[in-house]
């Protein structure tokens, strides 16, 4: 090899300047990728908006479904998709937040604990028709539930109990360990110790899981569609508050329900191209619902952030 | 309670303190027990689904034997000559989760190498948000953009795609799955010690050398749990195939053509009047039953691969 004084240099250059080449040519690939991913999403957005925007109006939400196209709406839907949710977070979160608080803080390692961990990442995965089909088989025949709000709502908390589980753990390991010997210190009890100062320093990441949680529950089809809930409700469910004392009224729970989701699953699958601009119309509500949960959850995991720097 | 420095408590405040920290420790107790309950519910959810998975369909496997079941070529449990094999099911459900695996590999490693190397901190944590909006995106609204967009302008380029087909679902989950994979390998990837890129770096490598040749063998079992993962996703998918892919149980080599996935049977039949305790109704939890195991093997897999990519550094 002739090496000389000044080839040496040269051809460094030039192994230089050809790595530096890889890596803006790989560089401009990821970025390309990530166009196309946002440019799909974009399209994705602006179909759904350009389909359906024209049919969001005020009677749309305030509408019952019908048999023509055009006097639907989705009034049914939206309040049925609220209820189910207030089930889903009532049941998820104390729950979710409970799991999650034992697995990170009591939890012995033993075959037990490592059991249940295995168990939680395997609920993750557990397709969410196989909720569905769990909610047919246990609450809706074994139990003699029916296809009701309260089954709806429990179908979507189990199905969310992994995310809430996860999140609660991720923003537990965040707390930083001084305040937990801080706490035990001044003599406080294992409970008194989470309660009044661990998860009162993890309430941020906890709700944020527990609003992407929601998010993801808000958007499930399968499972509801699975318990056999009804596509066509032309009524609303009794009020959950009353004039008269209790002034809480839980009748609510056991009436038959359809979501937004379904209501928009089932406009899909109709020939007809006006039921689409319906379909289109209750996508773009549920997008701009779920997004706006999302939006949210990454608003506040940026803010907490800062003041954790900080 | 008062109580002054150097004088012994009196014996009332002796008792109402130790009845104070008394009830205090039953407190604690009492909340681990439920605690433990909250934790504990996670294996009686999964005992749940084994059990009812296992018991509806056993009045299925009573009359249809498992060979049947699992080497005859036709699905037409409700038709009057009804047949009972999975495969067809099987297949569609298969084709549609390989491409959308087709899809998601190598896109899924471009970007994950992408976020975890190339990206500038500030630009990553610019772009994490976008992913997981593309994970928000329910799945029904998915289901419609493939159906209603996508195919129709995807069957102006390729000839002999039908109104439903495998193809386009199959993308479209490949897209769903996206964020979930590049999360959970860019995870992986961020776990290779900054040693070893040092190293690489030393040695004269490039970014993309370093990225092949270090990132991706030393984040292996990582990246590998995050396909198994996505691949368990997209097999278990209901909505975008349901809607788009067609509801005809089909045993076709072809993705242009239509045909129902295990998760679109199961949707498909729960719209009917099931019956309970019909051999039609104990068939959607036979095919459930099926997905189940699919999936869990999948998913237990890509369990201990990720817990070994967390201990290997």
């Amino acid at each position: 090899m002739s090496v000389t004084a000044l080839g040496a240099p040269a051809e460094t250059r030039r192994l230089v300047a050809q790595k530096k080449t890889q890596d803006l040519v790989f560089g401009t690939i990821g970025v390309l990728v990530l166009f196309v991913v946002m440019g799909l999403l974009l399209t994705l957005v602006s179909d759904l908006i350009i389909d359906g925007a024209g049919r969001i109006t005020p009677e749309f939400l305030t509408s019952f479904p019908s048999r023509r196209a055009a006097q639907a709406g989705v009034l049914s839907a939206w309040i049925g998709t609220s209820l189910v949710m207030i089930v889903t977070a009532v049941v998820a979160v104390p729950l979710g937040v409970g799991a999650g608080l034992y697995l990170e803080e009591y939890a012995p390692k033993n075959i037990l604990t490592d059991a249940i961990e295995i168990n939680v990442s395997n609920l993750a995965g557990v397709p969410s028709i196989i909720y569905g089909l769990l909610a047919l088989g246990f609450f809706v025949y074994a139990l003699g539930m029916g296809q009701t709000i309260l089954v709806g709502g429990l179908v979507l908390a189990l199905l969310i109990l992994p995310i809430v589980i996860v999140a609660t753990r991720e923003a537990l390991r965040a707390v930083p360990a001084g305040l937990r010997e801080s706490a035990y210190g001044i003599g406080a009890n294992q409970w008194q110790v989470m309660w009044n100062y661990i998860l009162p320093s993890a309430r941020p990441g906890i709700l944020t899981g527990a609003i992407v949680g929601l998010s993801r529950a808000i958007g499930e089809t399968a499972p509801i569609i699975t318990i056999g809930a009804l596509t066509y409700i032309a009524f609303l469910p009794p009020s959950p508050v009353s004039s008269t004392p209790p002034f809480v009224n839980l009748d609510w729970l056991n009436s038959p329900f359809t979501v937004m989701p379904i209501q928009m699953f089932n406009w899909v699958s109709r020939p007809q191209a006006a039921f689409h601009e319906n379909a289109a119309a209750t996508g773009v509500l549920l997008l701009g619902m779920t997004l706006l949960m999302n939006g949210f959850a990454i608003y506040l995991r940026y803010r907490l952030r800062r003041t954790v720097r900080t | 309670m008062t109580m002054t420095t150097g004088q012994p408590l009196s014996e009332y405040e002796t008792l109402r303190a130790s009845a104070f920290l008394r009830r205090g420790r039953l407190l604690a107790a009492a909340m681990k027990l439920v605690l433990f309950a909250c934790a504990a519910l996670s294996v009686v959810i999964t005992g749940a689904i084994v059990w009812v998975l296992v018991s509806e369909s056993l009045p299925f496997f009573r009359e249809i034997p498992l060979t049947t079941f699992l080497t005859d070529t036709e699905w037409t449990p409700v038709f009057t000559n009804a047949r009972y094999g999975i495969l067809p099911l099987l297949s569609a459900t298969f084709w549609a989760a390989g491409i959308a695996m087709a899809v998601a590999t190598p896109l899924g490693l471009v970007l994950a190498i992408y976020l975890s190397e190339f990206a500038r901190p500030g630009v990553r944590e610019a772009l994490k948000p976008i992913l997981e909006m593309l994970a928000a995106v329910p799945t029904v609204v998915f289901g419609y953009f493939a159906l209603l967009f996508l195919t129709p302008l995807a069957r102006q380029f390729i000839p002999g795609l039908s109104g439903f087909n495998l193809l386009i679902p199959g993308i479209v989950m490949g897209v769903m799955i996206l964020p979930y994979v590049v999360s959970i390998s860019e995870d992986a990837m961020r776990a290779v010690p900054m040693s070893l890129r040092e190293g690489a770096f030393a040695v004269g490598m490039s970014r993309v050398q370093m990225a092949f040749s270090v990132i991706i063998p030393g984040a292996f079992s990582g990246v590998t749990a995050a396909y198994l993962l996505g691949f368990s996703r997209a097999v278990g998918e209901t909505m975008v195939v349901a809607i788009a892919a067609g509801q005809n149980p089909n045993l076709t080599g072809d993705p242009r053509e239509g045909a129902a996935t295990i998760t679109a049977y199961i949707v498909q039949m729960s719209l009917g009047d099931l019956p309970h305790g019909s051999l039609a109704y104990s068939t959607i939890f036979a095919a459930g039953l099926t997905l189940f195991v699919i999936t869990l093997v999948f998913n237990l897999l890509g369990f201990f691969l990720r817990r070994k990519f967390r201990e290997a550094y």
